[in-house]
């Protein structure tokens, strides 16, 4: 009867794993591939942001730590997934992408409170405003990444930001 | 391999993963009971252990705790394993069940009130003391009967709970409806948590600090029964609240920390609960790979 339970379970277990790496696995390899193919599905987010949404303007603007702030948050929950450069990771696009750099810090900051919830970034609204906020200004700060001849490589989690 | 070298197994490899995996930071909220909408970032995985020190008059004080494994399969559902166990003072240290539970996210955007759909399947005895919920009409004294007659129940039990969480000028408001039925035809019973919390500090340090207070979030959270089906309401029913207490540190640990305290006099008096977890980033991404997914 135990045996029987016990095989029931990793049977459980296993056919979940399976189920949830598959899931896992589209959506990595939507993200292994090409850079390019983020930009029709995931900047096109940023247009979604209401008008009222994108003429907020960012209360961090003018802190001279919002920015250094924003590098470690960066670190400590987005890294992950967008690489440590920024520049595009595993499973997040480049925000060093013209389409994120030329956004208003308003729509940044309605992507991050909103995340892109069936493409697998999560809301972020769990982060307190400010924090949010200096999120956006430590993005902006980085600048539209210089063009790459090579197809590029997706960055990884130890790869270094740019110097504070 | 019997059951419980299966468990011990299953307990062992968790760990092990837990020392020698890369850690996340995630913001986790202070809660024990009641629960946010914010769900488990995608393809991480984090490992929690929770104890719960309660006493109990006309008997022996208690001990339970239990241990989750909590899934973020994509950015709208968080699955999650349970195993739990407690020890009653004087009496014995008992395995009391196991739980899986599945948090669903419905709608793709914030708002100001966010929906959750929660639903569990629970498979524990009659010993179990880990007081996760409030439901029905439990009181203490249930809790007197001896581990070894309480152990030969058998439950089997689905658990439904609609989560509405709210996040406003860095606080955070949630409410749980809670309803169970034990499936060998016990009426449904109902019960709710109530939580609040807020980080000491909303501004984030620019420096690198453990203890700076942006990583502190205190709160309060309150939970009890409502009866069943037959007789909603709150006559016998038992009620806590509790301040919380939880510390993300930048290492990934984060730990929580929550007296409580019974509000009448089926409720025990005092509950001192604590939790320690750790959160791996791309858990997702490794069991993908080992069962031959694209790299």
């Amino acid at each position: 009867m135990r045996r029987n339970l016990v095989n029931l379970h990793l049977g459980v277990v296993l056919a979940s794993a399976s189920f949830v790496s598959t899931i896992n696995g589209q959506q990595n390899n939507k993200a292994t591939g090409d850079q390019g193919a983020w930009r029709p599905s995931i900047y096109a987010e940023l247009a979604k942001a209401p008008d009222k949404a994108r003429a907020r303007r960012n209360p961090m603007e003018k802190d001279p730590e919002a920015v250094a702030a924003g590098r470690n948050l960066f670190e400590q929950h987005c890294a992950e997934c967008h690489g440590g450069t920024a520049e595009g990771g595993k499973k997040g696009p480049s925000l060093r992408a013209a389409e994120v750099q030329n956004a208003e810090a308003g729509a940044l900051f309605w992507v991050l409170t909103n995340g892109v919830v069936r493409k697998g970034m999560p809301v972020w609204s769990k982060l307190p405003e400010p924090q949010r906020w200096q999120l956006v200004s430590f993005i902006k700060s980085l600048g539209v990444a210089p063009a790459k001849e090579e197809s590029p490589q997706p960055a990884t989690r130890d790869s270094p930001l740019p110097p504070r | 391999m019997s059951f419980s070298r299966f468990v011990r197994f299953a307990l062992l490899t968790s760990f092990a993963s837990l020392f020698f995996s890369f850690s996340a930071r995630a913001q986790e909220s202070p809660y024990i009971v009641a629960y946010d909408h914010y769900l488990e970032e995608p393809g991480n995985l984090e490992i929690e252990y929770f104890s719960t020190f309660g006493t109990q008059r006309g008997g022996n004080d208690f001990h339970s705790y239990w241990m989750e494994i909590e899934y973020g399969a994509t950015a709208w559902w968080t699955t999650e394993f349970y195993l739990d166990g407690q020890t009653t003072f004087q009496d014995s240290t008992v395995f009391t069940g196991f739980r899986w539970e599945n948090r669903i996210r419905p709608l793709k955007r914030e708002h100001f009130v966010n929906p959750v759909i929660y639903v569990e399947y629970e498979k524990k005895n009659g010993a179990d003391k880990i007081l996760k919920e409030g439901e029905g009409h439990d009181v203490e004294t249930d809790f007197l009967t001896p581990n070894a007659v309480a152990r030969k129940e058998h439950i089997h039990e689905m658990e439904l709970k609609l989560i509405l969480s709210s996040t406003f000028k860095g606080w955070n408001f949630t409410e749980n409806t809670l309803a169970a039925k034990n499936l060998s035809n016990s009426p449904w019973e109902f019960g709710y948590a109530l939580g609040a919390s807020r980080p000491l500090a909303l501004k984030a340090s620019a420096k690198r600090c453990t203890l700076c207070p942006q990583n502190f979030i205190g709160g309060v959270e309150m939970y009890g029964g409502l009866g069943d089906r037959h007789n909603f309401g709150l006559h016998d029913t038992s009620h806590y609240v509790a301040p919380v207490l939880g510390w993300n540190m930048p290492s990934g640990w984060t730990l929580r920390i929550s007296p409580g305290f019974g509000l009448n006099d089926n409720s025990h008096k005092f509950l001192l609960r604590w939790g320690v977890s750790r959160e791996i980033s791309g858990f997702g991404q490794m069991v993908s790979k080992l069962l031959g997914g694209r790299r």
